[in-house]
């Protein structure tokens, strides 16, 4: 058959083809390969897809960012500086004046208001990131106040930690969107939601020229953007699924970056030595989540012997490499917080105790819940085998994402094996895996906790108080001491955060990565 | 789909002609209950489907009243014979809906893929007709002698071998190793927007904007899967070709025409192969159609933003308004190549009058 | 030199021209059919390959070198070589035997789906066919709507439906499998209804479903046969699609199409862990189609006069 393929093919190029072109991009274009098949809206206040944050950061600006060098501080944007009140609740922005959205219009103090109104009123998904600081639909007029065209104030309703509001801040979901545009645009009150699912109203080093989904998006320079403009003119990001591709595109010179490549295909680009290879620590982390409704997960000791069954190092070691570091706690290393703590290791004659003890000698059996996924299906099968040295059958239930999501949220699951990102650079996003209030079935929250039906109420109440301490010391031992004890008990076997590895062709310079998508701009980026 | 149906047995045909007797009103009306049951039962499995289409919208992390109200937006609180029939009466109205994944309207996503579709589907059947009607013809006059064993195999092959895996190794070979081709997709990126797009088929955009590296590129993309579906049309093509002709052959007008001293060469080509003409193009047309109805597997493999890849993508995230949108399409598809096939029948063949 | 003769004595016992019983009868044609069938030397290759499959998933765990879902993570990726001699897959897996395991799946996939998907479209088929008027028009119409729509993509649809999962995919493939054997089986009832031996079946008083059942059903099964066997390649490559897709067997199932599924990200340096499992899958579906090939040449009534 391959003699048929082989004529009708070599037929057809001698026929019709010159031979093949060498490929080349673009000098004043960045192009990258990377997989964006999860956006949905373009829309700053509804986005909470991964890939959708890269977009909004190079088209808007934010009031404050973090520190690519150090991500525990935070760096002005479109505030010049900010102060807050005595009592801890009202914070006030002084504003930059020079600066112009793409469509001409100056940005003034009103912007920002109406930008934080809008995520409030619209309650869209990421609208609990500015309702849990205190503003919410009906209270965002008497909160948020433009007190002249340079300064915005706003007053909460409770003292947090400072850190925690501009962290939170500096999130992508609050970019500053171009009110008087976005006036035009809307449509019986939609904040012109409508039109900014595919369309972007910033102030950003870019504009977005073009998006197709799961195709292509294209951005173009902005010539009058505040902070000097970007070096290229176009960014270019194809949406490329395998990595195996990915690869082959950038080999043969179709792309300047590969975003998505793993250790198996970076290992011979490496030992070729021609690219470069630019990393990043990410705050996403691979867990998995014990159902402690089901038996025997409610055992702690079953679940302290499900976590010496994971062979940690070994997976790292090998098809996890590069990608992934061990990391057993709940906040990402890098983040306030963080401590270096990973008590479990394989160790399946300590898990053997364990069962013992807890009367499960003779083992049992469970179904794990995981999205296709060749990383996640090698780490289930893996697991299944290391689970299976203390008598644990394994029963891998593969299915696509969402449907995965859906049993999850559910609370249909044995053990789910997922991801989680944090939203913003702050220890409180990722309180999710400790925090519990309501446990029933029908409670209006459901963090990973509630869906793995756990509940430790002094846990709860110690990580909602650690979003109150405004000594930064004090909030940072916090955390530490809080991890070591949540390890023991905790229905999370927290496996690896990620590292996201980009292979750069030698003539780009200045490309970098940050942590999370919202430090992925790329002004700074030129090619020889 | 493509790589099974064309597999299909000889014996279909049997059943089409007796179909054909039917009146054109009859014929109809059964293909609109068809494209009716088909909706249907695309509606029922999107709705068993276990995936939870309100979360896609709002996301993972949103609270429980935002995802309440889009639960209800999406009119999925209502009892399921009367969201079918509010989709229904939406259709009937132009309004496809909007797709959850690309948060854009159905219509306008299906006006993307399908060209792409079309494309891929038309350059592989040409191919597929091509090299094997030839290859059918030459089978039935040298029957059962090694040019006839040959292109068994070959056809046998055809059926036989993963199309998925015969494209990763064609990937492989002409693209990595080679050269000889493009990768995946449907240009190189930076050809990508230069033709302005009229068709949504970028070999006939290129050609009228007179963009000839961009006319060649794509023509680089397209070659490899083009081939791929090519060869499996060609398969079936070959096979049905071998067996009409056979029948042919073994007529009085055959004998007569050799008696009379009429050449071989044009007793085989002009006379016989005139005469299964009308059965050929149904033959044609049937895996035409089944390679407009996209291929999931060799969009999925040459990441072919098509209406196969469309369609699955949509499926497997319960993107009801896309699916429902793209087996629409798949309908019409097949309704229109069944409308065709007969009234071609009907003019060309007295006897079906 | 008596070996001969007591072979002669058979073939003359089979060949008789006045057989002495019906079971004569019956097996002289088979003899017949059999003698043809063995010139056709691609249909006995087939054959051979079928039975090659068989073997090999009966005997599994005693010729397969390895377990075939133990993993060696240190040892994964080996290229073909002494110890593997088909290498090891990412998770250091012995792809011989991976193999070897995997045919188990491949069987059983295409039983259980003709296991299902005839009975129904045979039922189907001659209920339609016999019965004609309305019932024939809404069986129909069910069957085209099944036919309209693309094989793979309703399998999917129905794999998402029920959930992932080999049991789940062979009920999927069935339910897309039935439609054709329905035609087929409804095309045959159409000429066997009018023919004389059926109307005095009907003379003899005999009830709709007795004649259905007992005597349009037996003759409409060689033609089934024929398409079913023809189709199993057509099964094989479905269900390979479907756990290429990650859709079919579950992990660490060592199901064919999901094997190249995961070995196309190894496809650029190590070759072998996508190539060897679509190598197996052509050969077995090759196997069932130059079988069939060869079954449909011998039941063609048209070839076995001429």
């Amino acid at each position: 058959m391959l003699k048929t393929v082989f004529t009708s093919t070599a037929l057809a190029t001698a026929l019709l083809l010159s031979p093949a072109l060498q490929a080349a991009t673009p000098s004043d274009a960045l192009v990258q390969a990377s997989r964006f098949d999860d956006i949905i809206s373009l829309d700053p206040a509804e986005m909470y897809e991964i890939s959708t944050f890269e977009v909004a950061t190079n088209a808007y600006d934010k009031l404050v960012a973090y520190d690519l060098d150090d991500t525990s501080k935070i760096v002005p944007q479109l505030a010049e500086s900010w102060e807050v009140s005595e009592d801890g609740k009202t914070f006030t922005f002084t504003l930059r004046d020079d600066v112009t959205f793409h469509s001409g219009n100056a940005f003034t103090a009103e912007d920002v208001v109406y930008t934080f109104a809008r995520l409030a009123a619209l309650d869209v998904g990421p609208s609990f990131l500015i309702h849990d600081l205190g503003i919410t639909p009906d209270n965002h007029e008497d909160v948020l106040k433009a007190v002249n065209e340079r300064t915005f104030e706003m007053t909460l309703s409770e003292a947090f930690a400072p850190s925690f509001v501009l962290n939170v801040l500096s999130g992508g979901n609050f970019s500053i969107v171009d009110s008087a545009l976005l006036e035009e645009q809307a449509i019986e009150g939609d904040w012109g939601n409508g039109w900014l699912k595919n369309n972007t109203a910033g102030s950003g080093p870019f504009q977005l020229d073009q998006m197709v989904p799961n195709d292509r998006i294209i951005m173009s320079r902005f010539d009058d953007y505040w902070d000097g403009a970007a070096e290229l003119g176009r960014l270019m990001w194809r949406h490329v699924e395998e990595p195996a591709t990915q690869r082959l595109l950038l080999e043969q010179g179709d792309v300047d970056v590969a975003r998505n490549l793993l250790a198996d295909q970076l290992e011979p680009l490496r030992a070729e030595g021609t690219l470069q290879f630019v990393e990043a620590t990410l705050g996403t982390q691979l867990y998995m989540g014990l159902n402690v409704s089901h038996e025997p997960l409610d055992d702690v000791r079953v679940r302290q012997a499900l976590k010496y069954l994971v062979d940690y190092e070994g997976m790292v070691e090998t098809f996890m490499r590069d990608a992934w570091i061990v990391n057993q706690t709940f906040l990402p290393q890098g983040m306030l917080g963080h401590v270096d703590s990973e008590p479990f290791s394989y160790d399946p004659e300590r898990a053997k105790e364990l069962l013992a003890e807890a009367g499960y000698e003779d083992g049992f059996s469970l179904s794990i819940n995981v999205a296709t996924n060749q990383e996640r299906m090698d780490t289930a099968q893996a697991v299944q085998a290391s689970f299976a040295s203390a008598g644990i059958e394994l029963e891998i239930l593969p299915s696509d994402s969402r449907t995965a999501l859906t049993t999850y949220r559910a609370r249909e699951h044995d053990i789910y094996l997922g991801t989680w990102g944090i939203d913003y650079f702050d220890p409180n996003t990722n309180a999710v895996f400790v925090a519990n209030e309501d446990n029933s079935p029908e409670a209006a929250a459901n963090p990973l906790t509630w869906r793995n039906a756990w509940q430790e109420e002094e846990l709860t109440e110690r990580v909602k108080d650690l979003a109150l301490e405004r000594d930064e010391a004090a909030r940072d031992e916090g955390y530490q001491a809080l991890i070591e004890e949540w390890q023991e008990v905790s229905p999370f076997i927290m496996l690896f955060q990620q590292v996201a590895i980009a292979a750069v062709r030698p003539e780009v310079e200045g490309f970098r990565l940050a942590p999370t998508n919202d430090g992925n701009r790329h002004h700074r980026v030129s090619k020889d | 789909m493509t790589e099974r149906s064309l597999a299909a047995p000889p014996r279909l045909l049997g059943t089409r002609l007796t179909r054909r007797i039917r009146s054109l009103g009859g014929l109809l009306a059964s293909l609109a209950l068809t494209f009716l049951g088909l909706l249907c039962i695309t509606f029922l499995i999107g709705r068993i489907i276990p995936i939870d289409p309100a979360l896609a919208i709002v996301g993972d992390r949103a609270p429980a009243h935002v995802y309440e109200r889009v639960r209800e937006e999406l009119g999925l609180n209502l009892p399921l014979w009367q969201q079918f029939f509010i989709y229904v009466g939406q259709v009937l109205r132009g309004d496809f809906g909007t797709s959850v994944l690309t948060g854009r309207p159905v219509l306008e996503d299906i006006a993307r893929v399908f060209p792409a579709t079309l494309e891929l589907a038309t350059l592989g059947i040409l191919i597929g007709v091509i090299f094997g009607v030839p290859m059918g013809v030459v089978a039935a006059v040298h029957r059962d002698r090694w040019p006839d064993q040959l292109v068994r195999v070959i056809g046998l092959v055809g059926y036989s071998v993963p199309i998925f895996w015969l494209g990763l190794v064609g990937l492989l070979v002409f693209y990595a190793k080679l050269g000889w081709v493009g990768g995946s997709g449907r240009l190189d990126f930076f050809h990508e927007g230069i033709a302005p797009s009229v068709t949504g088929m970028i070999l006939i955009d290129a050609a009228i904007a007179g963009e000839w590296d961009v006319f060649r590129n794509a023509l680089h993309h397209i070659v490899l899967p083009a081939a791929l579906l090519g060869y499996f049309s060609l398969a079936y093509i070959s096979r049905m070709t071998r067996s009409l002709m056979l029948e042919q052959l073994n007529q009085e007008y055959i004998t007569t025409a050799r008696v009379k001293g009429v050449s071989e060469a044009r007793v085989i080509w002009v006379h016989a192969l005139r005469n299964i003409l009308v059965p050929l193009i149904t033959v044609v047309a049937l895996s035409y159609a089944s390679l407009l109805e996209g291929s999931v597997l060799t969009e999925t493999v040459f990441a072919w933003p098509g209406l196969g890849r469309y369609l699955t993508n949509a499926l497997l995230a319960a993107d009801m308004a896309a699916v429902l949108g793209a087996t629409i399409v798949v309908g019409l598809v097949f309704v229109g190549v069944n409308l065709l096939s007969d009234l071609l029948y009907r003019l060309v063949d007295p006897r079906a009058r | 030199m008596s070996e001969t003769l007591s072979t002669a004595g058979w073939r003359a016992w089979l060949l008789s021209e006045r057989p002495q019983s019906a079971l004569q009868a019956r097996l002289g044609q088979a003899w017949l059919s059999w003698n043809a069938f063995q010139r056709n030397r691609l249909a006995m290759l087939g054959l051979a390959l079928i039975l090659l499959l068989v073997l090999v998933a009966a005997f599994a765990p005693w010729i397969s070198p390895y377990e075939p879902n133990v993993q060696n993570l240190r040892l994964r990726l080996q290229p073909p070589g002494a110890a593997h001699w088909l290498g090891t897959d990412e998770l250091g897996r012995d792809i011989l035997s991976r193999i070897i395991h995997g045919a188990r799946i491949t069987l059983y996939i295409v039983t259980l789906v003709v296991v299902i998907a005839a009975p129904i479209g045979l039922l189907v088929g001659t209920v339609a066919g016999y019965f004609g008027g309305w019932v024939d028009a809404v069986l129909m119409r069910l069957t085209d709507i099944f036919l309209a729509f693309p094989r793979l993509i309703l399998a999917l649809a129905f794999v998402a439906a029920l959930g992932p999962g080999i049991d789940n995919a062979v009920i999927a493939i069935a339910i897309t499998a039935w439609p054709a054997y329905a035609r087929v089986a409804r095309a045959e009832t159409l000429t066997l209804r009018r023919s004389d031996f059926i109307a005095a079946v009907r003379i003899q008083g005999a009830g709709a479903f007795r004649i259905i059942g007992r005597h349009i059903m037996p003759l409409c099964l060689p033609s089934v046969i024929v398409r079913v066997t023809l189709d199993m390649a057509g099964i094989i490559l479905t269900a390979a699609g479907l756990g290429f897709l990650g859709l079919g067997a579950q992990p660490p199932a060592p199901e064919w199409g999901a094997m190249i599924s995961t070995g196309r990200a190894y496809l650029l340096d190590q070759w072998w862990v996508a190539t060897i499992p679509g190598l197996a899958i052509c050969l077995v579906s090759l196997g069932f189609n130059l079988l069939g090939d060869g079954l449909r040449d011998l039941l063609d009534p048209k070839r076995r006069g001429g």
